[in-house]
């Protein structure tokens, strides 16, 4: 199925109006000019279609989940199409050796051109025994196949940065595909799972400019990870009121009033879920009533409890007794000195005569 | 250390060492000095003393007369700066939550709006009252490095966390990391510098007001 | 360390207590004690400062009182107070300050800064850091009676022309007598009028008093100089002489700080309380015009401003007794802006116009234009105080800048226009 890519999407039914229109929507979701959209089009359609391998390692398949299925009625499920997929072991229909084999010719053939997409952390825990395919540790096999990788898609907050996997204590000795590998361009596409649309963005963008888009300091696209959720939250005006929802269930919840101090980690949460939506747009978890988890940042995971406001500390009034009565000890043991120095002073008074005042 | 990683370390270890400095601190600080007591006064009060040690605690908050003409920035600056930070501390909905996870204490927030205004008002009364402390011979002379290295703390708090707010310069999770920092910084410094006078003020107008009562003199 | 500096440390070191404590930790270093203090305003020089005059005493509390003053200490990182600091601090202490306790009132955090400079004399007074001529006061009190050196004879001699020019017998060593009169120094040699006024208001009033042979002088160059062992020696001789003639109520004079020595320091000094009244010769004054008894024949009609010296109104307490009785003599009397316990000192309290330097003159002389514009802003030329003391300096201020005003002392000018 080599060919350009229009022609795919003409077998397929798919119009090049439809086609341009969606391309338009994914440079604006990335903030592109308009044009763009349009050089876009033309690209992917001319493009021959780029070989693709999806390694999934320590990894729930969530993120495969959230690809391929919530989106599948529309254009986005498409983008499959416009790539070779030729190694993702959930969606491919080879298995065992034959899969193994598949990889290593399509590594062999677009050496050098081909995507890297992964999924899932790395164990390095006993010497990456932990995770293992076809009897070799994830991170040999990532080592190998980003050796004659073009760009890394590190997709979900596990490759992105180690995720639920690297929670404490991190029992696997997990880590990030940037953590590994760090002489490859790498786009990490955080969340818990990722949006697929990002997802679909990061590949046309490299489809159309053969380049991966601009990625702020931890990897991200910018395009979709600028702002914070919460900056961009629909709930944002009942916050700047101090309208608060107290409990899931009180009159705030109900009047759908902002959840921080539920413990919605959007203030620092870099995500584009507020505008782009879940489930083709349908909702999300803020507008569902609960706060955000904060999936897409690091150690999320570790981040001070879920439902335990951003403002609202560990718990620092138990090491404040403790405290203070080391403070009330340490005050009494001056109290005593000072008192007993001070006894001293008085009780070895000289009396001054005139004849002392002569100096 | 990622920037969520830093903003929990802030709220967790970070607060809690602050935090335990800060109590520890003002309980030995307290004992240190009001243990040392002083003699009763011996003399026939000209009339019982009454409340005239609380009577002071409120009346030195007042500017005595004429001296507010005579150094206007000191006070007018101070009451703002002082006021301000109040309004801040405890106005503001998140540090309320704060109070409330922590002591069960709840009061309504102020709009955010307008604790950000406060915040830019407070700021900029600790600048003039920055220069004052510059331009005036005397506040200049007594200065130490304590009153320039106090201000900075004093003031670090509330630009950090108007900066988070605003969004200025770092992203919102680093400047709010910073912002708690540079709390925890003042709280282990308030107990060991010129800034414990928030607690000692109190036991010095008391003083003042309790011996001067003995002889007649409401001061 | 030399010894007297050990032993100043050693007598701050025993008065150092929680007040003071309190009083530096809550110091925030705002200088607006500077703008209480006339050292300051008039001069403009930052190291007249009230608090900062105190910085010895701060130093020798954080060293010895706080536990980080002490590790400080320990590994050499503090300031030690030195002999050559406390001679530089001499100038701070006692020419510049009068202890008028102006600041005490102004202070924000509530600092009673005057409270400290007392307390910090003790240690400069042992340590040998006062000046000249405050300690030649001290020695003549102590040796020979009063400050100026005057002994009985001298004094029996006053009171022997004011027998005769009032004609009114002037009791001595009376037992018995409701008040024992005390004098001041000054008072006898400067204005012996003072005298006559008294005896002729008692007589007036029908009420006994009595003078003490052995304990005349009133005033107290001990608590000036700032030392308690002296202080005690010198405010004996009245408490014993009280209880010899059993008197009931002691009669301080108009001068400042006689009546904060006998009146508030006295019990503190000797370590027990009196068993008798102190008053002050205003409070009873104030107490006969209540009475109906201190009628006038007739008024004075000059303008005139009040002076209320320090140690009488901020610091002794007698507030309200000064207004109604001026009132009671003069016709025109006129309320100055900074009055009652925020007047400004005459400059030379505490001990300051025994300081005879050339340097110690010159800023009494400087700092005295405060006093000046008060009544230039006026606009009168008679000003009436009730202190000896304030009277001299204010006289040598008015010499100074020649000025024709005329200083009044109250006594003298309710008992000169006092009906027959």
């Amino acid at each position: 199925m080599q060919g350009p890519l229009i022609d795919t999407l003409a077998r397929q039914g798919i119009t090049r109006r439809t086609f341009l229109k969606y391309c338009a929507t994914l440079a604006s979701m990335m903030a592109l000019p308009p044009a763009a959209g349009r050089a876009m089009a033309e690209a992917m359609a001319a493009a021959r279609r780029p070989s693709v391998i999806w390694l999934p390692f320590q990894e729930c398949t969530g993120c495969t989940e959230s690809i391929t299925r919530s989106h599948s009625p529309t254009l986005e499920g498409m983008i499959f199409d416009m790539i070779s997929l030729d190694y993702q072991e959930t969606l491919m229909a080879a298995a065992g050796h034959q899969a193994e084999e598949a990889r290593h010719a399509a590594m062999k053939e677009n050496a050098g051109k081909y995507l890297l997409v992964v999924d899932g952390s790395i164990p390095l825990g006993r010497d990456g025994a932990y995770s293992c395919i076809g009897g070799r540790s994830n991170v040999d096999i990532l080592k190998e196949a980003a050796e004659g990788a073009a760009a890394i898609v590190a997709m979900g907050s596990c490759a992105s940065y180690g995720g639920i996997p690297k929670a404490n204590p991190n029992p696997t000795g997990a880590v990030s595909v940037s953590d590994i590998v760090t002489n490859k361009p790498i786009v990490n596409i955080p969340g818990c799972p990722p949006i697929p649309v990002v997802m679909t963005g990061v590949l046309a963008h490299y489809l159309t400019f053969g380049s991966l888009p601009e990625l702020d300091e931890k990897g991200r696209p910018k395009a979709f990870f600028g702002e914070t959720i919460h900056d961009r939250c629909y709930r944002r005006p009942f916050y700047d009121q101090g309208k608060f929802a107290k409990t899931f269930d009180d009159e705030g919840a109900r009047m759908g009033w902002c959840l921080f101090e539920l413990g919605c980690k959007g203030p620092v949460t870099y995500n584009a879920c507020a505008t782009v939506k879940w489930n083709g747009g349908t909702s999300w978890p803020v507008e569902s009533g609960h706060g955000c988890l904060g999936c897409s940042e690091p150690d999320f995971w570790d981040a001070g409890g879920f439902y335990k406001a951003l403002s609202v500390p560990a718990d620092p009034l138990r090491i404040g007794a403790a405290a203070a009565i080391a403070g009330a000890g340490a005050g009494v043991a001056v109290s005593f000195a000072n008192r007993a120095k001070k006894n001293v002073a008085r009780q070895t008074h000289e009396t001054l005569t005139v004849e002392d005042l002569e100096k | 250390m990622n920037e969520l990683q830093f903003l929990t370390w802030v709220r967790g270890p970070g607060l809690d060492i602050a935090v335990g400095i800060f109590v520890l601190g003002v309980v030995w600080r307290l004992f240190e000095i009001y243990s040392l007591g002083r003699k009763k006064d011996l003399s026939t009060p000209r009339h019982a003393a009454g409340a005239s040690g609380l009577h002071t605690v409120f009346r030195r908050s007042l500017p005595p007369p004429g001296m507010l003409k005579r150094s206007p920035v000191s006070y007018i600056g101070g009451y703002i700066f002082h006021i301000g930070l109040a309004i801040v501390v405890f106005g503001f909905a998140p540090h309320i939550l704060l109070v409330t996870n922590l002591t069960g204490l709840s009061w309504p927030g102020l709009p955010s709006q307008f604790v950000d205004l406060v915040a830019v008002v407070t700021m900029a009364a600790m600048v003039v009252v920055l220069v004052d402390r510059i331009n005036k011979p005397a506040k200049r002379f007594l200065s130490t490095f304590e009153d320039w290295f106090t201000w900075a703390v004093t003031f670090l708090p509330v630009l950090t966390g108007w900066m988070a707010v605003q969004h200025l310069l770092l992203p919102y999770t680093t400047m709010l990391a910073l912002h708690i920092l540079s709390v925890e910084i003042l709280l282990v410094v308030l107990p060991f510098t010129k800034l414990f006078h928030a607690f000692t003020l109190f036991g010095s107008r008391w003083y003042n007001g309790r011996a001067n009562a003995q002889r007649g003199v409401p001061v | 360390m030399s010894v007297s500096l050990e032993k100043g440390i050693h007598a701050l070191k025993e008065v150092i207590d929680a007040p003071i404590a309190s009083y530096f930790e809550s110091c925030v270093h705002c200088g607006l004690c500077a703008e209480a203090c006339l050292f300051y305003t008039e001069t403009g020089d930052p190291k007249y400062t009230p608090i900062h005059k105190l910085e010895p005493l701060r130093r020798v509390y954080e060293q010895e009182y706080t536990l980080l003053g002490r590790l400080k200490k320990m590994v050499g990182l503090s300031k030690p107070v030195t002999d050559a600091e406390l001679d530089q601090w001499q100038e701070l202490v006692y020419d510049s300050c009068t202890m008028c306790g102006r600041c005490s009132l102004i202070c924000p955090v509530g600092n009673d800064i005057v409270y400290m400079v007392r307390k910090l004399r003790e240690g400069m007074a042992v340590s040998g850091h006062v000046p000249d001529g405050i300690r030649s006061a001290t020695k003549r009190t102590v040796e020979l009676g009063g400050p100026m050196g005057l002994k009985w004879p001298a004094v029996a001699n006053v009171l022997r022309k004011a027998e005769e020019a009032t004609g009114l017998k002037i009791p001595v060593d009376q037992p018995g007598a409701e008040y024992l009169v005390l004098l001041s120094s000054m008072e006898i040699v400067n204005y012996p009028e003072y005298i006559e006024a008294l005896a002729k208001i008692f007589h007036k009033a029908g009420i006994s008093f009595t003078l003490a042979s052995d304990a005349f002088e009133a005033t107290n160059a001990g608590i000036q100089i700032g030392n308690s062992d002296l202080a005690k020696v010198i405010v004996s001789r009245i408490v014993d002489a009280a209880e010899k003639l059993k008197v009931k109520k002691v009669l301080s004079p108009e001068c400042g700080h006689a009546y904060m020595a006998i009146r508030w320091e006295g019990p503190n000094l000797i370590g027990r309380p009196f068993g008798f009244e102190v008053v002050h010769v205003l409070e009873l004054l104030d107490e006969l015009r209540q009475k109906g008894v201190l009628k006038m024949k007739d008024k004075l009609k000059d303008p005139l401003i009040l002076h209320d010296p320090c140690q009488i109104v901020r610091r002794g307490g007698v507030l309200q007794a000064p207004e109604p009785l001026i009132q009671q003599v003069a016709e025109n009397y006129i309320p100055i802006v900074d009055k009652q316990k925020w007047n400004w000192c005459c400059g030379g309290g505490g001990g300051a116009s025994a300081i005879h330097t050339e340097e110690a003159e010159a800023l009494r002389a400087k700092v005295f234009q405060i006093k000046k514009r008060q009544i230039e802003e006026a606009g009168v030329s008679t000003m009436v105080t009730f202190c000896a003391n304030c009277r001299i300096v204010m006289e040598e201020g008015f010499d100074h800048y020649e000025m024709n005003t005329k200083l009044l002392g109250m006594t003298e000018l309710l008992a000169e226009h006092l009906e027959n």
